[in-house]
């Protein structure tokens, strides 16, 4: 099977290419293990990977035009030629490796932590089963940046658009009954840009790998501001 | 040019759950602590973890430390030092409700409180019915804890290196540490951590075999810093094979699976855990489970059309609680396998997972070595918490919930003795080219070029040479020539040459530097293993298949100097109950 890889090294390289590599392909064969079979036939290509079931959120990557971690995507399902490029809209380090710092400043921008005020009990802060229902799609995030490098908003204001990982962990914390942070977070998230940029255009919804819904998450934070506001 | 160098009290390597408690306790007491991460802390293999976190908490039924301490130790096959025991059973209960507070989405029970599934090797009552210990975030714990413990430390302001490789510690000529040497991966520059305590909390060394449940850094590189600074490793012959593996693959299937009901059938249909553990079934230890299929399948009574498997059986459960409640698991049985587990069996083998053995501390997660005086004396400045340490809380077999358990309650022990030992030793020692040049020649050993083999032949013959000489089942002639081979292994890397000098984000070096540990790891696992003459726990020898407590109630030590060994006693007195004495172990 042809791979068609983004290289790019700054140390040696004035511009960046593509690459292609043929690689066997056996049953069952996802692509990280095809990018690993690329690194044996030449050890100067880059790209992050670890656990190779989809939960550390490192591989992140764009394949045929759309984002998608290596790991869990199944060669089978792919047309050929594939076309593997890194991430849109991130400076290139080398390869299929991006700078990330921006994602996670944002994700760092909406206190992605969990506030509480009043004296801790002994034991754990009660929840009942259907407000614990309520975090299930929302506390499974990767922070692979799928979703947020393929938005749009993200693309043209990634510095004051919080984007959708960062909305979602927004909402997460918003969602959770032990939180005690709720106005706090409502008003940090006010102004023109870092919730309302978001046009719901739901690239992010399309790409998680996670099957998660910033989009919705969006939504439900402008809905509890509604009614906060009113 | 001098290599740049910073200075902090505490530096942490690794932030998975131990690296991450740790710091938080430090950065909350206001030390200057810096977290070294070879990639972004949310990457790091705490995130996972499946199952959950055991804790006698008594949500679902009548529980107590005392019992979740006989467990571990009947566990550990009498291996454990009950004083670490008792201490980690005893923090269990207070360690789990503190993450709660930090925000940990655990799942819930009816009342509020939270949820906890039975796990295997958990009793009540000192060995009586089975007990439900295992607080549990559906089947995502360990990502639950990990992003929880980060985002916590973001409140705190905690001093992160992302991407920053460890090298190799530093140590003086007194023998204290006193830092690290790291690499910046984007930029290839090296970068002195000067530090008054650093704690190593690297992680396991899965990737030592062929196949295994372990992530791509899962290298052991911590512990091999260890042993390049004369610290022995503990105990590393214990390698817990986990008994439900993807076949073939090595995806984790949790324990938790069997937990919520399931078990597993042999290729006759067969409910084989019967003949093995009558009373535990499948959720007896992890050792047991894994040997019984590793003989069900020796034995011609596999599944599949190679007979090289069995098979886990969920669907009796119903697609509610399979989905509801092991909802990662079955993401990985549709990615991997394309199965519904709520439909159809899930084929499973063992399959390399978790090191039992690493880096020996004491209770507070000191490092402890034999080197003038004692067994245990402490080598001033250096603490180790996690996987890649050896306290010992898990002796000869791990159980499941307990790795969660151990790196929490650990990685918050180093810290606070940190705080105590800063407050004793208030000022950074000189730091002097000599104590450098050793972990900087390890570095620019990497720069030698000319014709050698790749890095990637070599390491995947390791994986190989491990897999075959130091599995489930072991026996003296085919681990002595596992020994020779690695012996030859070693003197190969010598050979093997980097065709990529070039300094950005040069992971091909990174895995270099990586192989020089995952050898020296398997290097004290094979010795050791060939070391110990009896059977017990996890290490499994045929020709010695009795547990022989009159000569090998010991931990072993293994020394990278001349590949020596020796030994030292286990600590069976705990520290204010009873000591649980050695007697048969059945489950």
């Amino acid at each position: 099977m042809k791979l068609s890889v983004y290289r790019f090294n700054p140390d040696t390289d004035q511009r960046p290419a593509m690459q292609d590599f043929e690689v066997e392909v056996t049953p069952g064969m996802m692509l990280r293990e095809a990018l690993l079979e690329i690194k044996k036939q030449d050890e100067t290509f880059a790209f992050r990977h670890s656990c190779g079931e989809g939960v550390c959120g490192s591989d992140g990557m764009n394949v045929n035009g759309r984002n998608c971690l290596a790991c869990i995507t199944p060669l089978a399902e792919l047309k050929e030629p594939i076309l593997v490029r890194p991430l849109p809209g991130r400076p290139v380090i080398r390869d299929l490796v991006v700078d990330m710092t921006q994602f996670y400043d944002q994700y760092k921008a909406v206190k992605p932590y969990l506030v509480r005020e009043d004296p801790l009990p002994e034991a754990e802060i009660r929840q009942t089963p259907a407000e614990r229902d309520r975090l299930d799609g929302l506390y499974e995030c990767i922070l692979c940046g799928c979703c947020s490098t393929a938005c749009p908003s993200f693309w043209w204001n990634p510095e004051r658009f919080h984007g959708p990982a960062a909305l979602l962990q927004a909402w997460r914390f918003l969602a959770d009954s032990r939180d005690q942070a709720t106005d706090a977070r409502l008003d940090a998230l006010e102004g023109p840009y870092k919730l309302f940029r978001c046009h719901s255009i739901m690239n992010c919804v399309e790409v998680c790998p996670k099957g998660l819904n910033p989009t919705r998450a969006i939504g439900r934070i402008k809905d509890l501001m509604l009614e906060k506001g009113v | 040019m001098p290599i740049p160098t910073r200075h902090f009290d505490a530096l942490i390597l690794g932030a998975g759950g131990a690296g991450l408690n740790a710091a938080l306790r430090l950065a909350g007491a206001d030390a200057r602590v810096a977290v070294v991460s070879k990639v972004f802390p949310t990457r790091s293999h705490t995130v996972a973890a499946q199952g959950g976190v055991n804790a006698a908490l008594a949500n679902v039924m009548p529980d107590n430390w005392h019992w979740h301490m006989y467990d571990t130790v009947k566990g550990s096959d009498f291996l454990g030092d009950q004083d670490a025991i008792e201490y980690m059973c005893r923090e269990a209960i207070a360690t789990v409700y503190e993450l709660e507070h930090a925000g940990v989405p655990f799942s819930r029970l009816d009342d509020g409180r939270i949820y906890q599934r039975p796990f295997g090797g958990q009793s009540q009552n000192f060995g009586g019915d089975q007990a439900a210990r295992t607080c549990a975030a559906a089947d995502r714990t360990g990502h639950a804890i990990l992003h929880t413990l980060y985002q916590q430390n973001l409140r705190a302001r905690t001093h992160f290196f992302d991407e920053f490789f460890a090298i190799d510690l530093l140590r003086d000529d007194e023998g204290y540490v006193i830092g690290a040497l790291v690499l910046e991966i984007e930029t290839g520059e090296p970068l002195i951590i000067a530090s008054k305590t650093t704690l190593i909390a690297t992680g396991g060394y899965g990737q030592v075999f062929r196949t295994s449940t372990n992530a791509f850094i899962n290298t052991g590189d911590g512990m091999a810093m260890a042993l390049r600074v004369g610290v022995p490793l503990m105990d590393m012959e214990f390698y817990q094979f986990h008994p439900t593996g993807v076949a073939g693959k090595g995806m984790l299937i949790t324990e938790g699976a069997r937990g919520e009901g399931g078990y597993l059938l042999n290729g006759d249909g067969e409910r084989f855990m019967e003949r093995y553990a009558p009373r535990a079934l499948d959720l007896a230890s992890r050792d047991v489970v894994s040997r019984a299929i590793a003989t069900e399948v020796r034995e011609g009574r596999g599944c599949g059309p190679n007979r090289d498997h069995v098979l886990l059986k969920l669907d009796h459960l119903g697609a509610d609680v399979v989905h509801h409640r092991l909802p990662g698991i079955s993401d990985i049985c549709r990615t991997f396998v394309g199965i519904d587990p709520a439909k159809d069996p899930i084929p499973v083998f063992p399959t390399a997972h978790y090191a039992m053995g690493g880096i020996p501390t004491d209770r507070s997660a000191r490092v402890v070595a034999p080197l003038r005086h004692g067994p245990e004396e402490v080598v001033p400045g250096l603490y180790a918490a996690g996987e890649c340490a050896c306290v010992s809380v898990h002796g000869a077999n791990r159980l499941g919930g307990n790795s969660l358990l151990d790196i929490l309650v650990f990685g918050r022990a180093a810290g606070q003795d940190i705080l105590r030992y800063l407050k004793e030793n208030p000022n950074h020692r000189p730091l002097t080219d000599s104590v450098i040049a050793p972990a900087m020649a390890r570095l620019e050993r990497w720069q030698r070029r000319g014709d050698g083999e790749p890095v990637h032949v070599v390491k995947a013959d390791l994986r190989k040479l491990m897999e075959d000489h130091c599995g489930v089942f072991r026996t003296e002639a085919v681990m002595a020539e596992g020994v020779e081979k690695l012996v030859a292994l070693r003197e190969r890397v010598e050979g093997v040459r980097l065709t990529d000098h070039s300094q950005t984000f040069n992971t091909a070096r990174i895995e270099a530097l990586e192989l020089d540990n995952l050898v020296d790891v398997g290097m004290a696992t094979l010795c050791s293993a060939l070391f110990r003459q009896e059977s017990r726990g996890a290490h499994s020898r045929v020709d010695y298949p009795e547990r022989d407590d009159q000569n090998w109630l010991r931990h072993s030590l293994y020394f990278r100097d001349g590949d020596r060994m020796d030994s030292k006693p286990v600590r069976t007195k705990p520290l204010t109950v009873e000591s649980f004495p050695p007697k048969p172990r059945v489950y």
